[in-house]
């Protein structure tokens, strides 16, 4: 390593020593030992700072800071649902000593030996690890694929294909909210009858020119060829909105990031 | 729409991050104009200061509550007292800045109705953001309310949608006990709870997968429950297709979380008091949206005036 | 062996759910079908675990380059799982919650999964902001439209946006910008996700029956 280097890391862990200090010093709660809350509080800092490090350029302490999260999130995802499913659902079906154990109540019920055929192909899933009998790995996903095909198929088609051809079939001449003539009222108010029955025309017509653009099985011609046109800039203001809300939604993440920073770790605002 | 906003703060504050702003973006208008090259850190900078001043020198604002979010409050005012209602925690770190505000909002207006509420994930993330949220608003808030009487703390189970399939027609076959060990069946609030299709409304409040698509397909629609969304930003607008049959409102991002504590505040002043980080984080937010507008019209001006020249050559 | 019992399988598990909708005394096979599903879910978390494992004791074995940070990695993982499979500081003991304020398992998440998890998503922050500058142009008309719908959502969704309109009369405050915004989200954006969503949504139910029927096996893999 470079002298440089060097220099760094004593700069950092010297400032990690005062942060640490001050933060014990100053912890009130009572979920941790002031030591440890001042250590965590620290590390969460300096973790924040390693990612953020990133926009200026890769450098060992975003490395080390990635490969830390890696680490403890695969450990976090398998312990949740070890005692989640494993303990919760699975133990208290298959055996009275473990359920006790978990401090689990056992449910005695007639069909519970079943409950060994998930723990059946949920080895043999493990067993894809092996480079010899891996193959037998297929099974357990074949039971994954099927129940997720059987899931979709009717959920899918029934809220995201026929509700949403209902759903699109609003009225296109309504009459206002007040029961009064539409032409009568012509205003370009949020609430008013006229909005209500322009927004319903774009619903109709959006709906059905965005397909028409998604359908290559015909030429993009004639006025078939102008409908899928209109789907396009249906389609365009569409992913306009869903930038707008990205940019919202990072901007949020950041202001989170800076104010645990600058609240939590600096103490500089109340 | 139209009602008057009304802006505390420090004048300190708004003065200092408009006039950095402003300074800067003149700044970055010439260098553009001049055709230099604007280096990237220079752009991260400014996002920094823009995102950085309000926080350090807060700005707030009062929110007007739009339609879609104004359907979720309307629904939670409208159940009678005692109504059960579920909240779902399906979200990691990385979306709570924006939803977990949504969350507590949602739990101090169930509680403030006198509503019994179902806590659970279906993110193995969301049972440790949800300790937060018990922590933080049900404990502090609302010590006189009782575990398992005004309300349950379910947790986590695996299997995605696997999980939903089950829980919408028979509770106690995924949930035999609650986080604690304490077995369903013994739970006097859910007593009448066999299903969540029993439920009187459904909050889901996440934005991955799975997330409130999932709750409206495989809870919502086939059990007829009434479902809201609070949702991440980035998957907000995916779920407007629901939006009023299948979804009953959507809170979509930090500024509906703003909205939905204004209203709050509006119906119950008591809260007035209590930590509100969608209005809190407004005001950085209002400013970065401006920086970031502005780097859209400086660049296309940029582009528009070279585009230009080169006709002219 | 190797094909025709997982086709068997996936055929006998996904029409057996599908009947179970359409067959209510039939609804509880869905429901343990579902349940298997979970504890099985479980032990595709544990096969990633063991696959990390693997990969980056892998790595540190043949000193690959970078094989410092696998060792991060490792440590962190066993860390984490000693933490959560023993509950290690959780005062309910073994039957207790798991993400109790005060045991080891919430207090790393709080204090290093968390931070690093919402830190990375944020710095997406800068980077969408440097996009705006360099890359967001009208260059023709589709590009214009996607802009201006963009412009309009992000003005409309600040109060910025409200101070800027808010003179326009009621008859016409749909040209508020944040009702503007507003109408956006809710006729053109939802007619566009529409569109998409009935798309996605064939495409998924089509999928479905080509798995169940057999015709789709990639998720086979090869025989060798």
């Amino acid at each position: 390593m470079k002298r440089s280097t060097y220099i760094v890391m004593a700069v950092m862990a010297l400032l990690f020593a005062v942060s640490w200090y001050f933060k014990a010093a100053t912890y009130h709660g009572n979920v941790m030992s002031p030591l440890v809350a001042g250590f965590m509080i620290t590390l969460a800092a300096f973790l924040t700072l390693a990612i953020i490090s990133f926009v200026y350029q890769d450098n060992p302490f975003y490395k080390f800071a990635e490969h830390l999260f890696v680490g403890i999130s695969a450990a976090f995802w398998m312990c949740q649902s070890f005692w989640s499913t494993i303990v919760g659902n699975l133990i208290p079906r298959i055996s009275t000593g473990l359920s006790k154990y978990f401090g689990q109540p056992y449910r005695d019920e007639p069909w519970n030996f079943v409950y060994w055929l998930p723990v059946i192909l949920g080895i043999l899933l493990l067993l894809r690890l092996s480079s010899k009998i891996g193959w037998v790995s297929r099974w357990a996903l074949a039971f994954i694929v099927g129940t997720t095909a059987g899931l979709s198929f009717i959920r899918y088609l029934r809220s995201d294909f026929m509700e949403q051809i209902s759903s699109t079939m609003v009225p296109l001449l309504a009459a206002g909210n007040s029961g009064e003539s539409l032409l009568s009222n012509i205003t370009l108010s949020a609430t008013g009858p006229f909005v209500a029955m322009l927004t319903n025309w774009v619903i109709f017509l959006g709906v059905i020119c965005g397909i028409v653009y998604f359908f290559f099985s015909k030429e993009h011609t004639g006025l078939f060829g102008r409908a899928s046109r209109v789907g396009i800039w249906i389609l365009m203001i569409t992913f306009g909105a869903a930038f707008g809300y990205t940019v919202m939604g990072r901007i949020t993440l950041l202001v989170g990031r800076l104010t645990f920073l600058y609240k939590d770790w600096l103490g500089l605002i109340s | 729409m139209t009602e008057a906003l009304v802006v505390t703060g420090t004048n300190l504050g708004v003065v200092i991050s408009l006039a950095l702003i402003a300074g800067g973006v003149i700044w970055l208008l010439v260098r553009s104009l001049k055709g230099k090259e604007v280096e990237r850190r220079v752009i991260f900078g400014f996002v920094l200061i823009a995102v950085s001043a309000p926080i350090l020198f807060p700005i707030t604002f009062h929110e007007q509550i739009s339609p879609v979010v104004k359907a979720v409050f309307d629904k939670i005012e409208s159940l009678p007292a005692g109504s059960t209602v579920a909240i779902s925690f399906d979200f990691d770190p990385a979306m709570a800045p924006e939803v977990q505000p949504m969350a507590n909002a949602f739990t101090r207006h169930c509680f403030a109705k006198g509503h019994k509420v179902v806590f659970l994930s279906i993110w193995a993330t969301g049972q440790s953001l949800l300790t937060s949220t018990l922590d933080t608003v049900v404990r502090r808030e609302f010590p006189e309310k009782r575990e398992r009487i005004d309300w349950v703390n379910l947790g986590y189970k695996a299997g995605n949608q696997g999980v939903l399939n089950v829980i919408v027609s028979d509770l106690r076959k995924m949930y035999p006990t609650d986080v604690n060990a304490v077995p369903l069946d013994s739970i006097p609030m859910l007593a009448e709870v066999k299903a969540f299709r029993d439920l009187s409304l459904i909050l889901a409040v996440g934005g991955g997968f799975p997330g409130p698509k999932e709750w409206v397909l495989y809870v919502g629609d086939p059990g007829n429950v009434p479902i809201a969304a609070g949702a991440a930003a980035v998957t907000a607008p995916q779920l407007y297709p629901y939006y009023p049959r299948q979804l009953i409102g959507i809170l979509g991002g930090i500024k509906s979380a703003a909205e939905y504590e204004s209203a709050m505040v509006d119906k119950y002043p008591q809260f007035d008091s209590v930590d509100k980080p969608g209005l809190r984080m407004m005001g950085p937010q209002t400013l970065a949206h401006m920086v970031i507008m502005m780097f859209i019209i400086i660049g296309n001006i940029v582009f528009f005036r070279s585009k230009r020249m080169r006709s002219q050559l | 062996m190797k094909r025709e019992v997982p086709l068997f399988i996936t055929f006998f598990v996904g029409t057996l759910l599908i009947a179970s909708v359409f067959i209510p005394p039939a609804e509880s096979w869905g429901e343990n079908f579902s349940v298997y599903f979970d504890i099985i879910a479980v032990f595709a978390f544990f096969l990633g675990g063991g696959n990390l494992l693997r990969i980056h004791l892998q790595k540190v074995a043949s000193k690959r380059p970078d094989w410092g940070y696998s060792i991060v990695t490792l440590v962190a993982f066993l860390v984490m799982l000693a933490a959560g499979l023993f509950k290690l500081g959780n005062p309910g003991g073994i039957s207790g919650n798991l993400t109790t304020a005060q045991s080891w398992f919430q207090i790393l998440f709080q204090n290093i999964m968390s931070p690093l998890g919402s830190t990375m998503y944020a710095l997406l922050a800068f980077f969408v902001a440097s996009a705006s500058y360099r890359a967001f142009r009208a260059k023709n008309r589709d590009a214009t439209i996607l802009l201006v719908a963009a412009f309009i959502i992000l003005l409309g969704r600040t109060p910025f946006g409200t101070m800027l309109t808010s003179w326009i009369p009621p008859q016409y405050d749909l040209l508020q910008v944040p009702n503007l915004a507003i109408w956006i989200m809710s006729g053109p954006n939802l007619a566009g996700q529409r569109a998409i969503m009935i798309g996605i949504g064939l495409g998924i139910v089509s999928m479905s029956l080509r798995i169940l029927l057999g015709i789709e096996r990639t998720y086979l893999g090869d025989d060798r």
